[in-house]
């Protein structure tokens, strides 16, 4: 067991190949671990504030939700309102066009009640004087009766 | 291969086996089994780990970009608990270390004489698959490491900050002689506790296992097997206890009294 030149050679190897290890074999390892993790933190980052933001959209869908509601609700009771009025509007066109409609029957029904009646006092007269001259038996002149039969007219 | 096999006595199989194969002379030799494989290992992590590396994505990683990237976020947890200053050489040096040790002491759990029967087919005498039981490696290794301690505390205390560190901790400037000597205790006793605390595990174990292989047939299963078991421990712990030093070595360099 004896120290020579081996160990000068060994010292040379060694050197060689912590300086092959240095340049290219650690570099690019550490990196490459130094990425991975800088990916990893970021993924978890992201998929946090992708929780976050499920959760902001989440709270603003229900709040639209609930502010759609409303409104439809606040439609419904306008639009229930505005049928209402409508059909008390209607009533009350209704009820007038009836009134109208009802006096003008009556008008027409005294009209023509009237128009009978003078009607009827015309033929009431001829009957009457056809009545009287048969009572009288004899011919009663209508013009010089006539202020007497316009008499009896007015009094029927 | 049983003992009778290879050559002739135990002594002569244990001693065979833990002969490296080496060319040179004196101070000049060089163990060709530990280069090979401390290389082959380290073109293995590093080949891994490149591949790794290239098709990093930071989608979803496959198989590989897993096991590496648990590697690397370990080692960077590590360095992270005991380094506190900002240093771009450290982690990567910290993997390179865990890695490549690792790498060393796992060819302990190869059956001892798979690779050097095959080397003896094809003409090697020698084999020593384990660059962790040899002693340049790990003295490589940590002799590295102290270099990078010196260097890192003179660039970040300056010269004249780290010659007062040496001399005037821990007992003050009067007994900067003392301070020194302690200082050197110190820093003599770093590279060699980092290197043969190593050594020490792993050339044990290696020499258990030869000493297994030399027992009848039918033992060898019954030690073997929990041995190896015991060592996966070994292997790992000693893989991160060198790093792990290392580490706070190079902290304390960092340190400015």
């Amino acid at each position: 067991m004896n120290i020579n030149a081996t160990l000068i050679g060994q010292m040379i190897t060694f050197a060689l190949l912590v300086v092959f290890t240095m340049k290219y074999v650690w570099p690019p390892i550490m990196q490459a671990m130094h990425d991975r993790q800088k990916r990893i933190a970021e993924g978890l980052a992201s998929a946090e504030r992708g929780v976050h933001e499920q959760e902001l959209a989440k709270a603003k869908a229900a709040e639209m939700l609930k502010e759609s509601k409303q409104q439809a609700a606040e439609i419904i009771t306008q639009a229930q309102k505005r049928a209402a009025e409508i059909v008390e509007q209607s009533k009350l066109e209704a009820q007038a066009e009836g009134t109208r409609q009802l006096h003008a029957a009556q008008a027409e029904i005294e009209l023509e009640f009237n128009r009978a009646r003078e009607q009827l006092r015309g033929q009431v007269v001829n009957i009457a004087v056809a009545g009287a001259g048969k009572v009288l038996k004899r011919e009663i002149d209508a013009q010089a009766h006539a202020k007497l039969l316009d008499d009896l007219v007015s009094q029927l | 291969m049983s003992a009778g096999a290879g050559p002739h006595s135990a002594s002569e199989y244990i001693i065979h086996h833990l002969h490296p194969l080496a060319v040179g002379e004196g101070f000049w030799t060089l163990h060709l089994d530990t280069m090979f494989f401390s290389l082959a290992l380290g073109v293995l992590f590093l080949w891994l780990f490149r591949k790794a590396a290239i098709n990093a994505t930071s989608g979803v990683p496959g198989p590989l970009q897993n096991f590496c990237e648990i590697l690397v976020e370990f080692v960077d947890g590590q360095v992270k608990d005991s380094f506190h200053g900002h240093n771009p050489v450290i982690a990567p040096l910290a993997l390179t270390i865990f890695v490549w040790v690792f790498l060393w002491n796992t060819m302990d759990l190869l059956p001892v004489d798979l690779l050097p029967a095959i080397g003896q087919l094809i003409g090697i005498p020698y084999l020593r698959v384990v660059p962790s039981t040899d002693l340049n490696s790990t003295f490589g290794l940590s002799i590295s490491v102290l270099c990078l301690i010196y260097y890192y505390s003179i660039k970040v205390k300056g010269g004249g900050g780290f010659a007062h560190e040496v001399l005037g901790h821990p007992f003050g400037i009067k007994a900067a002689p003392a301070n020194l000597l302690l200082r050197i205790v110190e820093d003599l006793a770093k590279p060699i506790s980092l290197a043969l605390r190593l050594f020490g595990n792993l050339y044990a174990g290696e020499l258990i296992f030869i000493l297994i292989a030399l027992l009848p047939w039918w033992v060898q299963p019954l030690l073997g097997w929990p041995w190896a078991v015991f060592h996966i421990l070994v292997i790992t712990l000693q893989a991160f206890i060198f790093m792990t030093l290392t580490i706070v070595y190079l902290s304390m360099a960092h340190e400015d009294h």
